[in-house]
């Protein structure tokens, strides 16, 4: 069997009095894009931050293509590309000369630098390549941090929370260059608070609450575990009756949001409504998104 | 490609960038500190060029640019080291290098050759000037190269501690007034130890600062206020122990790795 991207086995993580990691395990293989999801202080940083070997672990071992982050730690960067959270730059080179740096620090050379250039068009950068990294905009910085990443073509890569505040064309041209080095055979992590993003782009997710992973499973099997459906109703008159209010999941002025877990609920709510006098401007049925499922185990309980 | 080669090539670029840093800002990295050293020479020269003679043959002049060289090589060792490693980790970028698979003792090295580069490029430069004006002679270049190669590594290690253990630019502004100008300027850039009070010579010889300048100084005149041999040998001490330091500092992640 081949040797998994990533192996994380019983990892704990404490600052002083916080437990931010609660003995977690988790395998990503070779070749995954990955989703890794939780709200604030769940602890994904902390996870991506020993990943990285910006933080060591307080207990358990953490593998990166079968190298030990601690041990091993040279061949386990080698094989690692991580976009950091925040807008972080230097100021005194440009784009080219930082991502010619980034990849010598990994020991590569001129034989790199084809790649460089085909990273810097893949991003949009071709015309940024020679401009101060301190002159670029807010969106090009993150465009230079995801080369930065890139730069010694690393086999594993990591993006955490990298669409935070970036414009949708940005979102698309960046996803577009990632879900084209997943096919080319690049295992990807991906962590992010837009959970659309994690469903399309996710063939599994784990999600974690409080130092623990909550849910692992494939995209698909986390959306069929829970066959929730959203009827979404407006109504023109009359309110929504009072046996109808514990499927309420949302409320908005008129209209109103209610999670169903068979079809046949369907039924029931519109007669509960005919009998209230409600009158129905508006319905629609929807399928459940991975929100819901995240909400149910991580907002909810 | 060996992994001898790519390890190599890792420490390479580290010290190209660190050089590079100080070489885009010229004007404020080895300008600036030339002009400085300038006025100094300047001023003390006429002021006191009649008054003092600290050896026989030596004019006050010849006798002051040693002084002012090795003072702006140490300062400027230091401040590369330091201000690199204090702008980075304000900045953040500071992650850039942690992530890769550079080792401690990688980095360390090219953060000192970066120190040690600008150290020399400072005090060359300041001695080009200097020889237009006032004849300076060397007697043993050894010793010049000796000391101005130990002195760089020294404060260029000594920079790469306050780096790591500051936080704050303020933090670092505090280091080097109260720590590196008072050390440089009781040191005998200006004067012979021997012309002061013996209490204060005897705080002088505590003073690493003293020894780097004394046996640099040895090099140009062939004369000293201690043997170079001495002074040679605390500078050494010193050395020692600030790299085991800032070895130990960065092979346990101090402020760097959580």
């Amino acid at each position: 069997m081949a040797i998994p991207a990533i192996k994380i086995e019983n990892v704990h993580k404490h600052f002083d009095d916080f437990h931010a990691l609660k003995g977690l395990d988790l395998t990503v293989n070779q070749g995954e894009f990955f989703g890794l999801l939780g709200p604030n202080g769940a602890g994904k940083s902390t996870l991506i931050n020993i990943l990285a070997g910006l933080l060591r672990p307080s207990e358990g071992n953490v593998s990166v293509m079968g190298h030990d982050v601690v041990t091993d730690y040279q061949a386990a960067r080698m094989a690692l590309g991580v976009v950091p959270q925040e807008l972080v730059f230097d100021p005194f080179f440009n784009v080219r000369e930082m991502l010619r740096f980034q990849a010598g620090y990994f020991g590569r050379g001129k034989e790199n630098d084809a790649w460089v250039d085909e990273v810097i068009e893949s991003l949009g950068l071709t015309d940024k390549a020679h401009t101060n990294m301190r002159r670029l905009s807010g969106g090009m910085k993150r465009r230079a941090l995801i080369a930065q990443a890139l730069a010694h073509k690393p086999p594993v890569i990591v993006l955490d929370e990298p669409t935070a505040g970036v414009d949708v064309e940005l979102r698309q041209l960046m996803w577009g260059f990632i879900r084209r080095l997943n096919q080319e055979g690049h295992t990807v992590i991906l962590t992010t608070h837009y959970l659309e993003e994690a469903e399309e782009l996710c063939s599994r997710v784990a999600m974690m609450k409080q130092g623990e992973v909550v849910a692992l499973d494939t995209t698909a099997n986390l959306l069929n575990k829970f066959p929730s459906k959203n009827l979404c109703l407006k109504l023109s008159a009359g309110n929504m009756p009072a046996s109808l209010s514990s499927m309420v999941k949302h409320q908005d002025g008129q209209t109103y949001v209610l999670t169903l877990t068979e079809l046949s609920q369907v039924e029931f709510a519109l007669s509960e409504l005919r009998k209230a006098n409600a009158v129905i401007e508006d319905m629609q049925l929807n399928e459940a998104d991975l929100e819901d499922v995240f909400l149910s185990l991580v907002g909810g309980a | 490609m060996s992994l001898i080669n790519a390890q190599t090539r890792g420490v390479y670029t580290l010290f190209k960038k660190e050089v590079l840093r100080f070489w885009r800002v010229a004007f404020q990295t080895i300008a600036s500190p030339m002009i400085t050293a300038l006025l100094y020479l300047l001023i003390f020269s006429h002021v006191l060029a009649d008054r003092v003679q600290v050896y026989d043959n030596v004019a006050y002049t010849a006798f002051l640019i040693p002084g002012l060289i090795m003072m702006s090589l140490l300062q400027n060792s230091f401040a590369n080291t330091s201000s690199s490693l204090v702008q980075s980790k304000v900045m953040g970028n500071i992650v850039f290098v942690l992530l890769t698979p550079l080792t401690y003792l990688q980095f360390f090295i090219a953060f000192l050759a970066g120190a040690v580069v600008r150290g020399f490029v400072v005090g060359f430069s300041i001695y080009l000037v200097a020889i237009f004006f006032v004849d300076l002679p060397i007697m043993h270049i050894g010793w010049v190269l000796v000391f101005a190669l130990l002195g760089s590594a020294l404060l260029g290690t000594f920079g790469i501690i306050a780096g790591i253990w500051a936080e704050r630019f303020d933090q670092m502004a505090a280091f080097q007034n109260f720590v590196i100008m008072p050390l440089t300027f009781l040191s005998g850039v200006f004067y012979s130890i021997h012309s002061l009070p013996p209490i204060w010579q005897t705080i002088s010889h505590f003073n690493p600062f003293f020894y780097m300048i004394d046996g640099f100084r040895y090099g140009f005149f062939g004369q000293g206020d201690i043997s170079p041999w001495v002074s040679l040998g605390v500078v050494l001490t010193f050395l020692v122990l600030l790299v085991a330091l800032s070895l130990k500092m960065l092979k346990s992640g101090y402020k760097l790795r959580g």
